[in-house]
């Protein structure tokens, strides 16, 4: 199964990830956003980072999920490589960050923020679609 | 949707739907071809949805979608019935553009091109995250967001001169930095004096052409003449400023009744919108202060080679930023709050905005053109303030996504391209001189032809690029 695919947008990094589950789709959120900062570069899984966030709807959770993720990459050095023990109920996110100390590779960040801008999460039989703009 | 043309190079589209006022688009044919392909439309239809909205939302020239307020976006609010919004300010608070002049001339650092281009590109961190020399405690960073650049110059990093000729003379006064979350400050704290990434630059270019020799002149100018243009923002604190204040109000007011989510608003005069503003100063602040680390470090650099080198500041724009300001309304002197996003204040003479050493003139604005491509100086005008709430063009404006430019273009090409066109470049990384490759954007020069013609600002110099370091 496809875990997430780029769309055009004139200026900024749109896309769509998908999952059999909600926990899945947000995992493939986090690699699609993982691959905007850094491309497909080989983090190191040296680190580990506990979660706990919060929203009022999927979109909401998304959205500071995935913000969490970029102020851990400004504020602490953390890049991450990969998600474990994701667990969502009630608009309530657990998670393990794997990562590394971003200061041992070589990448351009270009991701300023997540935005709510035609954002969507959404089932439709038993898939999961979620759609995201960063601006970069 | 009907875009009606209403004079030259001046288009409407009609209220219709939810819109409080209708929409301008202000472009050539050629451009509006381009705005008419992507969302740039529907997304100023959608803030003329906006309460308490003034006149018309606009779009200038270099506009393309962008995320709730399209990029070169404009709309003004009344400030009883209006709204302020992160999202119409953009997540970049005062993403900028300063303009330095120095006493020297292309003669003078040809053959040296390499070495400026080593030294500075050492010197001035770009590309990710943290990474900035210069150490600061909590307590002088709180100071730092309320000062701007003024506090850097009182530590001994410029002269008053410096700030004195930047817009708002490098401090937003009413910056409260109790309004800026632990969050923010931890993004930011190591990010002072950094370019970052994307589009942000730092450039020594040279003076090749020269249209109004007078205004020039004014502001120190001339044909030949060494000039280095900084262009970044905020970095991660005046990002982390919007998100904070996107869920402040998602949980204040709710969005349902928007056409796009990320449009959430507060009233100009709720505590919510007031301390959005507060913090948005602050992250103002911190901008001006980044380019002011910054110039002094290509004071320093440029010393090392040119002992007689002299470097002042022109001037230094805002892009994204709401500002209270006076405009007429209906025949009506109001003070309004003017939303700029990716758009640059054009303030005419007489203005008691614009630095003592402009004002018979007009406001200096300048406008970056696209990596390797001219860039120019003008100078602000009535006029704009008449059609456009005082404000003109932020550079040249994309054209075709990133994702595009990767699969079409390639780093290595661009950068031999620029080579034989005797720019010295350097970048973090060389996927992102693909990104930022000058067919992604509009052509400046029509950009400027346009914004020229209509009279929102008026061409004063052109200038193009010897060295080029991009985030």
């Amino acid at each position: 199964m496809e875990k997430f695919r780029f769309l055009e947008h004139t200026a900024d990094v749109k896309f769509q990830a998908f999952g059999k589950n909600i926990g899945e789709v947000f995992e493939n959120c986090a690699i699609a956003l993982k691959e905007s900062i850094c491309g497909k570069m080989k983090v190191h899984p040296e680190k580990e980072k506990k979660i706990k966030i919060g929203g009022d709807d999927f979109e909401s959770l998304l959205y500071n999920f995935l913000e969490e993720i970029i102020y851990l990459l400004d504020a602490e050095d953390f890049l991450i490589s990969g998600i474990k023990n994701i667990e969502i109920k009630d608009y309530n996110l657990k998670a393990v960050l794997t990562g590394d100390n971003s200061s041992d590779y070589e990448f351009t960040n270009n991701v300023k923020a997540v935005t709510y801008n035609e954002m969507f999460v959404k089932k439709e039989k038993d898939f999961w679609t979620a759609q995201v703009v960063l601006d970069v | 949707m009907e875009i009606k043309n209403i004079s030259k190079d001046v288009y409407e589209v009609e209220k219709e739907g939810n819109m409080n006022v209708p929409s301008r688009i202000f472009a050539s044919e050629k451009i509006l071809e381009n705005i008419k392909k992507d969302k740039t439309t529907e997304q100023i239809k959608n803030v003329a949805c906006l309460p308490g909205i003034l006149n018309y939302s606009i779009a200038l020239p270099d506009s393309h979608q962008g995320y709730g307020f399209p990029i070169g976006g404009v709309a003004a609010f009344d400030l009883g019935k209006g709204v302020i919004s992160p999202g119409g300010v953009g997540y970049d608070i005062n993403c900028s553009v300063r303009l330095l002049k120095t006493n020297l001339e292309k003669k003078d650092i040809l053959g040296k091109e390499k070495e400026l281009l080593e030294i500075l590109y050492k010197k001035i961190p770009s590309g990710v995250g943290r990474g900035s020399p210069f150490n600061i405690t909590r307590k002088e960073l709180n100071k730092l967001l309320e000062g701007g650049a003024k506090y850097l110059v009182e530590k001994g990093f410029g002269v008053k001169e410096d700030y004195l000729n930047m817009e708002e003379e490098g401090c937003m006064k009413e910056a409260d930095s109790s309004k800026v979350s632990e969050r923010a400050i931890k993004r930011g704290i190591g990010q002072i004096g950094t370019l970052g990434a994307g589009n942000h630059f730092l450039e020594v270019q040279v003076v090749d052409e020269i249209f109004d020799e007078k205004i020039a002149k004014e502001f120190g100018i001339k044909k030949n003449q060494i000039v280095i243009m900084i262009h970044c923002g905020s970095r991660g604190l005046g990002h982390q400023v919007a998100s904070d204040y996107i869920q402040l109000m998602e949980k204040e007011y709710g969005f349902g009744n928007l056409p796009d989510r990320e449009l959430i608003n507060a009233p100009i005069k709720s505590k919510l919108g007031k301390d959005y503003y507060k913090a948005m100063c602050c992250a103002a602040n911190f901008a001006f202060a980044n380019k002011q680390l910054i110039t002094h470090w290509v004071r320093e650099e440029f010393k090392k080679i040119f002992q007689k080198s002299e470097v002042k500041v022109v001037y230094d724009v805002c892009h994204n930023i709401a500002k209270f300001e006076e405009h007429i309304i209906e025949g009506k002197k109001k003070i309004v709050c003017v939303h700029r996003k990716g758009a640059t204040r054009a303030f005419g003479a007489g203005r008691k905005e614009v630095p003592k050493s402009y004002r018979e003139i007009g406001q200096p604005v300048l406008i970056p053109g696209s990596m390797g491509t001219a860039s120019y100086l003008l100078v602000g005008t009535k006029k704009a303030e008449e059609l456009t709430f005082g404000s003109t063009v932020h550079g040249a404006g994309r054209i075709s996504s990133r994702s595009s430019a990767l699969k079409n273009l390639n780093g290595e090409e661009i950068k031999k391209e620029m080579n034989k066109e005797g720019i010295e470049v350097k970048s973090g990384s060389i996927k992102s001189l693909a990104e930022e490759a000058p067919s992604v954007y509009k052509d400046i020069d029509e950009v400027v032809k346009v914004v020229d013609e209509l009279g929102i600002s008026k061409k004063i110099a052109r200038m193009k690029p010897l060295i080029v370091i991009k985030g």
